[in-house]
């Protein structure tokens, strides 16, 4: 009686360390999310203002030659200043004037300059034209900067606080879904700043990453399981190095692919094709071991079954060990990818870390990596990378949600058609 | 009580100085094996084993656990090459070819001498494919309808065709334990093989699935020379032609199975039979 009660309550406690735990764990990741939510879904959206943009040909276009090659030389910034003038006529002085001007962003010149670029007949005529806002000010609608602050704690004072408060009772301002931030690449000014050359980048790498290190990774895994004789000191050797390798770390991997990518065979510096052969390496192992443990799980029978009827080595093999263990070996390559994916220390090894604002053309073009991104925007102290930095981290998110959901969902597909 | 130990003892000095008792040759053999030794690294598990196996008979294997009676079985088609330690030693002719020899292509040989494996160990895939896998391997059909024969014929002879028809596109995987046996047994006879090896075949089957595999073995001998290993004693008496006794890697006695059941003349053999151990 008095064994059965101490047995009820060990097994009672036990589940509640099990719960407890698993609460502690859920917290902590809530925690994680909702700060990073919080602090960056403001960054998919974006401040723009309305200027009444006069196209004017005299500034544009003097000579009336309606050639571009002669107007993109124009004054475009000038266009930008005036139309400002014309907004806020009152503003006078030269510092007054030049901190009118900065509440757009730099940018806005060659949004317009692309404006007239793509439309030559435009000259002459005037447009309202929605452009970017500097990022203070994008921070100050965003809520980021506290209105009700003394006017010397806070980064817009109470001129431009005042423009900006008539803008918005105007209607001259708005937020609108950032697509900065997914079409271009890195910028100083964190308005203009996007992640494309980092998704890019990633995107390139991976496909390298794959395609280097799924058949030479299936392939090793089979060889080994299925074909490598046993007991055999060379075979052995090998299995300990692959290993030893997965524990390496990554940081290791980028000094080898320094050495021996970029230094001796000269491979282009923070290219994606670099970076996808580092991550390869790393990434070998990880779907070597998934693979073999897969390949071990398939029941001796199902091969013996096949031999028995006659059936070559090759045939059982891949007529029958290999469909059973494929969503084991294709969820040990799936999270092998998410964890490439995930990584940043190779990657600034072979100079994947840079402050790189030409989307990449291909695998040789200099790029960077989400992981990297983060990294570099981490740095800057400016309120509006804080934000992008958090939007970065949603996004990589995102897409390691995504994989291992496909991981799992393959896991489950083909454990139906199995069995 | 029987004094075991001392039993042991004997039993032990006797099983690795004696000569096969019994009549080891048949008149028209198909399967001959000559002073068989198999060893698993330094370990032998099979002393100097002679036996014919007759055209069209069921030759029933007992003996205890560890005697070596499933390393002959699979000897006979070769399925000992997958065990990396176990080698194999002797002459082992079949139809006057020694299978034993290196030259000697196990994928040829393996679709003369079929096996069924102690478990059901159906393919994850339809019944249908299950048995058409090896006439596929082998060429045997030239089309869907050469396969779709054979398969219906190997079905049908080993009694599951009536039970399967309507789901033939279900996995094999899907049936209860004595019909993927069956579907097992069928899936072997579908590549035509002269010898059928059957290891323990009904030990993880029940009563009712077990007769069923017995009167199949029953009918299969017309066409098939069946070698079957078993622990079950009846079985062997039901469904065999000839008896051999396995003990501690030797082959004690061969024999009519009625003969070995009633007159055994080995004491080892007496001893098993009776049931003082096993």
């Amino acid at each position: 009686m008095n064994n059965l009660k101490s047995r009820l309550a060990k097994e009672k406690r036990f589940k509640a360390y099990g719960i407890i735990s698993i609460i502690t764990a859920l917290t902590l990741l809530t925690i994680l999310f909702v700060s990073i939510f919080s602090q960056g879904y403001t960054a998919f959206q974006e401040t723009r203002i309305q200027l009444p943009v006069y196209f004017d040909q005299e500034i544009l276009d003097p000579n009336k030659t309606s050639d571009w090659d002669n107007i993109k030389k124009a004054n475009f910034n000038g266009l930008v200043k005036q139309s400002l003038r014309n907004l806020f006529p009152e503003v006078s002085g030269r510092s007054n004037k030049r901190k009118l001007y900065k509440i757009v962003s730099s940018s806005a010149e060659y949004q317009i300059r692309n404006i007239v670029n793509n439309d030559l007949s435009i000259i002459g005529s005037k447009q309202n034209i929605w452009v970017l806002a500097d990022d203070d000010v994008d921070m100050l609608i965003k809520g980021n900067i506290n209105r009700n602050l003394p006017e010397n704690e806070r980064r817009i004072d109470d001129q431009e606080l005042m423009w900006i408060e008539y803008l918005e009772s105007e209607n001259l301002i708005k937020k609108v879904f950032n697509k900065t931030l997914f079409t271009s690449g890195d910028s100083s000014e964190s308005e203009q700043s996007g992640i494309l050359v980092a998704l890019l980048g990633s995107f390139y790498a991976l496909l390298i990453t794959l395609a280097l290190s799924f058949p030479i990774g299936i392939a090793t895994a089979v060889y080994l399981e299925e074909f490598a004789p046993k007991d055999n000191k060379f075979v052995d050797f090998i299995e300990v190095n692959i290993n030893n390798l997965a524990a390496v770390p990554s940081i290791i991997f980028g000094l080898l692919g320094l050495a021996i990518f970029l230094n001796f065979f000269e491979m282009p510096r923070s290219a994606p094709l670099v970076g996808g052969m580092v991550l390869s390496l790393m990434t070998l192992p990880r779907i070597i071991i998934p693979a073999r443990a897969a390949l071990k799980s398939v029941p001796p029978s199902i091969r013996e079954g096949a031999l028995g009827l006659g059936a070559s080595n090759v045939q059982a093999v891949f007529n029958h060990v290999l469909p059973i263990a494929t969503p084991g070996m294709l969820t040990g390559t799936i999270i092998g990818m998410a964890q490439a994916l995930g990584e940043s220390a190779p990657l600034l090894i072979i100079g994947m870390v840079a402050f790189i604002v030409d989307v990449p053309q291909g695998f040789t073009d200099p790029a960077t990596a989400l992981p990297v991104q983060i990294y570099l925007w981490a740095d800057t102290p400016e309120r509006g990378f804080v934000e992008r930095t958090a939007a970065v981290i949603m996004v990589l998110l995102i897409f390691l949600i995504l994989m291992n959901s496909l991981a799992i969902y393959l896991r489950k597909k083909f454990e139906k058609n199995i069995t | 009580m029987f004094d075991n130990e001392e039993l042991i003892k004997e039993t032990k000095s006797q099983a690795l100085n004696s000569e096969t008792v019994g009549d080891i040759h048949v008149d028209d053999p198909r399967i001959i094996a000559k002073n068989i030794n198999v060893f698993y690294g330094d370990k032998p598990a099979i002393n100097n084993a002679s036996i014919d196996i007759g055209k069209n008979e069921v030759l029933a294997m007992i003996g205890p656990s560890g005697c070596g009676k499933s390393t002959f079985l699979r000897c006979l088609n070769r399925m000992n090459d997958t065990i990396d330690t176990c080698r194999v030693e002797g002459e082992l002719f079949l139809d006057n070819e020694n299978i034993l020899d290196k030259k000697t292509d196990v994928v040829s040989l393996r679709a003369k001498v079929g096996m069924v494996f102690q478990k059901p160990n159906p393919f994850p895939k339809s019944i249908y494919d299950n048995v058409a896998y090896g006439p596929k391997i082998h060429g045997m059909a030239k089309n869907k309808i050469e396969l779709d024969e054979i398969v219906f014929k190997s079905l049908d002879k080993a009694g599951l065709f009536e039970e399967v028809k309507d789901r033939l596109d279900a996995p094999g995987t899907s049936i209860s334990g004595g019909q993927q046996q069956r579907l097992c047994i069928a899936r072997t006879i579908a590549v035509s093989p002269e010898v059928i090896l059957m290891d323990e075949p009904c030990s993880a089957l029940d009563p009712i699935a077990t007769a069923k595999i017995e009167e199949l073995i029953y009918d299969l001998k017309k066409n098939f020379t069946i070698v079957i290993v078993t622990h079950a004693m009846q079985q062997a008496a039901r469904v065999s032609q000839r008896t051999a006794y396995f003990h501690l890697g030797n082959l004690v006695e061969v024999g009519p199975t009625s003969k070995i059941f009633t007159t055994p003349q080995h004491k080892l053999t007496e001893s098993y039979i009776t049931g003082r151990f096993g």
